[in-house]
């Protein structure tokens, strides 16, 4: 009998704590299986959020943290420091990377910490109940912005990817989708190209993964995936806004 | 120990925990601590530690939280408003047992206050500061040489109980220079040595062993059966501290004290320089000075409370603090007056001397 589909071998053999359709499980196998594939599972320490992903601590089949809500990049500072041997990356969500957690964001990336960022954006506070995120769209409604976020009122959704560009140091940053199986394997090649660049100690690296949220959107996950592509990718276009190692090289 | 050397508090204690072995330090510049970080930044390339100035306390004290996770000697210290923003890492380094040093320099407060010497931070680090219940222990130095001599016992004491560790000085004890002789600094292998302590918990350590098992640093738990487990096992760990590690110093205190003074950090040295003054002149005056301020050396000030002592009575730097766990300890077996100066103002000797007149 022949394998042809199985649990990455760093991810625990666990049941998800996520909602039917969410996509945080496609994020986690992809970042597991580049892993398992670049053979960092026993160099890898991952770093987890406050939010849905919370729970990513027990998920990953390697030591993880547990970090306070925002604070997952000075907390994977302080350990790549302490450990400048081992490989680590942050598992984050919108709300804890671009709202709370803005400031360590911006400083690890100009720091160029020497980690992977994993940043699932779906434009809404999930754990919590749905709430407007820095990245819920103009109009959108979520139950802190029940009449649709007003941009006048409280701003105009957040671009991590582009808002981290402008800084020197970052080696790698790129927007990528999981909205459909051919935007998945293209994640799937960023996610490796970023965990490449983190196992050789390149540099920051930074992936964002645009999601949905079935659940606080109210739309039902097949669904949800056409309206992110036609509603959120015109606002966070796909993709790659910097990669240093492929500078001089013919694209 | 090796000779004498003049040296500010603030760059004393940089340089005894990097002979203790701490080789990662982060911190945000704030007065009156910035000496310290000043030395860190010039001294801990020459020891191939990492020094980085954080983009705020914040994150400073969240990088130690990952480093401590790490199981490796860290530090960070701050001033009154900056260890404020501390206390979130601080809450997390205490419910996810992870050993770490903070310095607090005490200024004046509250709010942005000002930049002298203060005692106001006492209820913050003994009491909680941050959220949930747990405890820090907490060590406050009345010199330099003990300022300094507390952040190897610090980190001892943190290293064996997996706590975050708090020094409570104040802005005159970082900004004084005073004769402090250092201990031999820990060799490389010394410090590694110590860090096996930690191998069997802490991030990234023996990962091709055989029985090597997924490692967590978290502090959640959110099942309230579990994490009512957690929290019980943290407070019979605090009963251990309490038990084992009180510290503290009497100054005279003898059968025949007429009364009791207690004071701690800067405040007991000016105390002391008052109960001289009046014991020379026949009075029979004794100090207790807590070192540890958490745990508390209530049963020291229980047992020195006999039928002879008319008061005790409490000189803080702040409007009284410290004081409600000496009225804790007297429990009303005799009169309990406090003095107290705020305003990053320290009160004299001879304003100390006058006040306990009034109660003889």
């Amino acid at each position: 009998m022949q394998t042809i589909a199985k649990r990455p071998e760093s991810l625990r053999d666990l049941q998800f704590t996520y909602c039917p359709g969410c996509l945080h499980g496609v994020a986690h196998r992809l970042i597991a299986e580049a892993i398992d594939e670049l053979g960092l599972k026993n160099q890898m320490t991952g770093v987890a959020p406050v939010g849905c992903s919370v729970f990513a601590y027990k998920f990953f089949d390697f030591d993880m943290a547990q970090a306070a809500h925002g604070r997952a990049p000075a907390v994977a500072t302080g350990m790549k420091r302490a450990r400048p041997e081992m490989n680590v990356f942050t598992y984050q969500g919108d709300g804890d990377l671009a709202a709370i957690g803005t400031a360590e964001i911006v400083h690890a990336a100009n720091r160029g910490e020497k980690m992977t960022v994993f940043f699932v954006n779906n434009a809404i506070y999930g754990m919590t109940g749905g709430q407007m995120a820095p990245t819920t769209l103009k109009g959108m409604k979520t139950s802190t912005s029940p009449y649709g976020r007003d941009t006048d009122d409280i701003g105009h959704p957040i671009k991590a990817s582009e808002m981290l560009n402008t800084l020197d140091a970052p080696y790698y940053i790129e927007r990528v989708s999981l909205l459909s199986p051919a935007d998945i394997i293209k994640a799937k090649k960023a996610v490796l190209k970023a965990l490449t660049y983190n196992k050789e100690d390149r540099g920051f690296t930074f992936v964002e993964f645009i999601s949905t949220c079935p659940t606080n959107w109210g739309i039902d996950p097949v669904k949800s995936l056409a309206w992110a592509k036609e509603n959120m990718l015109p606002v966070f276009p796909i993709k790659n806004f910097r990669d240093k190692g492929s500078e001089g090289v013919a694209q | 120990m090796g000779e004498k050397v003049l040296m500010k508090g603030n760059e004393a204690v940089a340089e005894a925990a990097i002979r203790a072995g701490c080789r990662l330090y982060f911190a945000y510049p704030i007065t009156p601590q910035s000496e310290l970080i000043e030395y860190m930044a010039r001294m801990m390339p020459k020891v191939k530690g990492t020094f980085l100035q954080a983009e705020s306390e914040v994150a400073a004290a969240n990088m130690v939280y990952g480093a401590a996770g790490c199981g490796k000697r860290v530090m960070t210290s701050s001033s009154s408003p900056g260890v404020s923003l501390k206390m979130e890492a601080i809450s997390y380094i205490a419910g996810a047992n992870l050993p770490a040093v903070i310095v607090n320099v005490q200024r004046g407060g509250p709010g942005l206050g000002d930049i002298q010497p203060a005692q106001g931070d006492y209820f913050q680090a003994t009491k909680g500061g941050g959220h949930g219940d747990y405890h820090c222990i907490v060590v406050a130095p009345s010199s330099v040489q003990e300022f300094a001599d507390m952040a190897s016992e610090s980190f001892d004491l943190a290293d064996k109980y997996r706590i975050p560790v708090m020094i409570l000085a104040d802005g005159l004890l970082g900004q004084m220079m005073e004769p402090v002789e250092f201990k031999e600094p820990k060799t490389d292998a010394e410090i590694a040595e110590q860090g096996k302590q930690h191998h069997d918990w802490c991030i990234h350590e023996n990962i091709d062993g055989p029985d090597r098992h997924h490692n967590e640093i978290n502090s959640l738990e959110i099942d309230p059966n579990v994490l009512e487990r957690h929290v019980l096992a943290l407070d019979k760990k605090y009963k251990e501290i309490q038990a084992n590690e009180v510290n503290f110093e009497e100054y005279n205190i003898n059968e025949n004290n007429e009364m009791v003074c207690v004071a701690f950090g800067t405040a007991a040295r000016i105390v002391k320089s008052a109960i001289d003054e009046l014991n020379a002149e026949g009075k029979n005056i004794g100090l207790i000075r807590p070192i540890t301020v958490w745990p508390y050396p209530y049963e020291a000030i229980q047992n020195a409370v006999h039928s002879k002592v008319k008061c005790v009575n409490v000189f803080e730097l702040n409007l009284g603090q410290m004081v409600e766990d000496v009225k804790l300890a007297v429990n009303g077996k005799v009169p309990v007056h406090f003095m107290g100066k705020v305003g990053g103002l320290v009160f004299t000797p001879a304003e100390v001397s006058e006040d306990i007149k009034k109660y003889l």
